[in-house]
């Protein structure tokens, strides 16, 4: 563990979420580009599935999710097997530590120096590029995304569009402060700009690493989605490949993988199909002229078999990672990605970043929503996003006698204060005389009602109360 | 996988009225305008006096041995097969989708899952079970609508509203853009990040006032004294109502209007 306490993480205090939200509110330029890019995403996807029968696609996808994960230890082995059998070397990580060690002793072995990288949120999890930049090894960002938030050093705000909380103005002078760029609103002259620069870079890394979105068991073959063909030059130009993925990307079949991708991309970014799918089965091949001479496979746990353990909290390892649920979030929408503090942001980053970092670091995320139910909606796989967060809050206050709380850090939201209001809550609402008397009373004395209740009226008037009861008056009624 | 599907009943006798404790102490108008419409519908109302709160504030705070002693002191009180109706949606939907989690592995599990089964929401009940023909004797008026979240997802009701408010003749509803996007309520929600409330309702807010009415409808009170309290405070043009309320108060004196 020495080895791991010594590179610096850049350390964002997850529970400072309250700052946070407060400075993103009042950034005017915060709110406008994502309500802007929210709004385009949210058209683009309802577009995209025009003519589709939506939720028997959404079905299909929960089930192949949930046949995966049922059957997951055995397809993992399976996996493991077949990717051996295709000469790609298996790696097992059971945290984001141990997965940075694996890729920097790949990278040792190697003598490598510099390392290109194409999108992998897993390797954000990991915080694999300080990791290895601590240890002597440059490491880029080749997605454009991601290179932009590299430049301001900065983290994703978002799993799909890291930058997406910048606009083109801010890109601009970002790239002509850090790489010499013009300052331009020329979207196609900026990324030409920065192609140009990656390419050099490419051509001369010593290894590529990448994400992975579905991996194949049957076959063996690591499959990529992505846009700009940077995931295809990572995966094939330099001579060492090496994939991160978490443990629950694994699906049975290629089958599997069709109604997924049609469900990702369209839920994603509002496309029928990303420019690029790649799926690699190998290294290079005796006769074959290029490709990478040897390919890893990194599988990272980093939480994720105790997701496993629990028969609801599983369903949040359904994910696959399109981002939609952010997208279509209310709360996402008016504070941004990097208020959260954590990797995933967003309504899946509320169910699982408490599993990876613990509920007592985590005890704010689960109850930023107001449990709208639009990530809900639009979840590709179905994942019950507001009833895993309703689960999350029980579990941060210990609150429930029947099914005790087992996620790490639990209990740690609970209050000897706010325990007794809930008593005393529940004792009078649970006693109908005492609850009529106390609401009667409250009828009767309404003019002595205080105009102020704490936060509520901060922006609101407080609701009159009436005259007479509902209850009253239905008793007049004979009721 | 999909959540069961709706079955409506053909229309009863006579149904229980679950009032709400927001209802109970805020908008009781709103809770009698139901009534009416139900007996104008020809239908009995069974109130039960011992009713108090579903107990939905608690369980959506993480505290369910809480909701549950709330929630259990509920169960008794609608011994009889007849429907249970709720003028929210989110009451409602707590009744229906969450009880039976709530009392799963306890004794009471098969009596939460009964009565989840009888529990509708008051718009849906009175267009698809009660089949309403509303007159409309109310002067010409533009309003808004906004179906909560809980009446549009966890009872599917999102249609109900625009359905019922179609039928008055002398009504211009007009939608504002986003109608989906959540008012910011969320319960203890708008307490604990009153900020980021803030910050969706006023939105909320903007929308409504945009399309030119000073008048919205809503299913639900919690959205109603979020939006209207908030429009209040901030002198914004833009009064609300329970659409139930709205409904009754446009069509009453006419005895005549059940199928």
């Amino acid at each position: 563990m020495s080895e791991t306490t010594a590179h610096a993480h850049p350390h964002v205090d997850v529970k400072e979420f309250h700052p946070r939200a407060h400075a993103a509110i009042h950034n005017p330029k915060i709110r406008q580009n994502f309500r802007k890019a929210m709004d385009g995403l949210m058209a683009k996807r309802t577009a995209a599935f025009e003519g589709w029968d939506l939720e028997t696609l959404r079905d299909l996808g929960a089930n192949i999710r949930l046949k995966a994960l049922s059957n997951l230890p055995d397809l993992l082995e399976q996996l493991e097997q077949k990717l051996t059998e295709n000469g790609i070397k298996v790696h097992w990580a059971v945290d984001g530590d141990e997965a940075c060690r694996i890729v920097r002793d790949i990278c040792v072995a190697r003598d490598a120096k510099s390392v290109i990288k194409g999108k992998s949120m897993v390797s954000e999890e990991m915080e694999l590029n300080h990791y290895l930049q601590d240890h002597g090894i440059e490491a880029l960002e080749s997605d454009l995304g991601e290179y932009i938030v590299q430049l301001a050093d900065e983290t994703p705000s978002h799993i799909i569009m890291p930058a997406i909380h910048k606009n083109t103005g801010e890109i601009s002078e970002l790239m002509h402060e850090k790489t010499g760029t013009d300052l331009s609103n020329d979207v196609e002259y900026l990324t030409a700009s920065a192609r140009q620069q990656l390419r050099e870079k490419f051509m001369n890394a010593d290894v590529g690493v990448s994400g992975v979105n579905f991996a194949v068991a049957e076959t063996g073959t690591l499959c990529l989605v992505e846009n700009e063909g940077n995931g295809r030059m990572t995966t094939t130009v330099p001579k060492c490949h090496i994939a991160v993925t978490g443990i629950e990307k694994v699906v049975p079949s290629l089958e599997d993988v069709s109604a997924l991708l049609a469900l990702l991309t369209r839920s994603a970014t509002g496309q029928h199909i990303t420019t690029y799918f790649n799926m690699i089965s190998s290294p290079r091949k005796g006769e074959e002229l290029d490709g990478p001479e040897e390919v890893h496979v990194v599988l990272v746990d980093n939480g994720r078999s105790s997701i496993y353990q629990d028969d609801e909290l599983l369903d949040t390892l359904r994910c696959i990672r399109c981002g939609a649920c952010m997208n279509h979030c209310p709360v996402y929408t008016r504070v941004g990605g990097h208020t959260y503090g954590t990797t995933y942001p967003g309504p899946i980053g509320k169910i699982l970043m408490p599993h990876l970092i613990g509920l007592d670091e985590g005890r704010h995320l689960p109850t930023a929503s107001s449990l709208c139910g639009a990530c809900g909606e639009v979840c590709p796989v179905k994942i019950p996003i507001p009833d895993l967060l309703v689960r999350l809050r029980q579990e941060s206050v210990d609150g429930d006698r029947l099914h005790p709380a087992k996620v790490r850090g639990h209990g740690a939201k609970r209050s000897t204060g706010e325990a007794m209001i809930w008593k005393g809550w529940a004792w009078m609402h649970a006693s109908p005389g005492i609850y009529r008397l106390g609401t009667g009373v409250a009828a009767k004395f309404r003019a002595l009602q205080p105009s102020k209740a704490g936060a509520w009226t901060d922006f609101r008037t407080v609701p009159k109360l009436a005259p007479k009861t509902l209850h009253q008056r239905m008793k007049e009624r004979g009721q | 996988m999909s959540d069961p599907i709706k079955v409506y009943p053909s229309k009863p006798q006579k149904v229980y009225y679950f009032g709400t404790c927001l209802v109970d102490m805020f908008y009781p108008d709103a809770g009698i305008a139901g009534v009416e419409l139900l007996e104008r519908e020809g239908i009995e109302v069974i109130f039960p006096q011992g009713q108090t709160c579903c107990g939905q504030p608690a369980y959506t705070s993480g505290y369910h041995d809480e909701a549950r002693s709330v929630a259990q002191a509920q169960l008794d009180l609608f011994p009889e097969d007849w429907p249970i109706v709720v003028p929210s949606g989110s009451c409602g939907g707590m009744m229906r989708k969450h009880y039976p989690a709530l009392f799963k592995d306890t004794p009471q599990a098969t009596q939460a899952a009964e009565i989840a089964g009888r529990v509708w929401e008051l718009t849906d009940f009175l267009l698809n079970v009660c089949h309403i023909k509303l007159e409309d004797l109310g002067d010409p008026v533009t309003v808004a609508m906004h179906t909560s979240c809980s009446a549009r997802r966890e009872m599917g009701v999102a249609e109900v509203g625009p359905a019922l408010l179609g039928q008055l003749k002398n009504v211009n509803l007009v939608e504002q853009i986003r109608p989906e996007e959540c008012c910011g309520f969320g319960g203890t929600f708008a307490v604990r990040h009153p900020e980021i409330s803030a910050a969706m309702v006023s939105e909320k807010v903007d929308t409504l006032v945009d399309t030119g009415t000073q008048e919205f409808v809503t299913t639900d009170c919690g959205c109603l004294m979020n939006i209207a309290g908030y429009a209040e405070k901030n002198g914004k043009p833009l009064q609300g109502q329970h659409i139930i309320s709205f409904l009754w108060e446009r069509t009453r004196g006419n005895q005549g209007g059940q199928s």
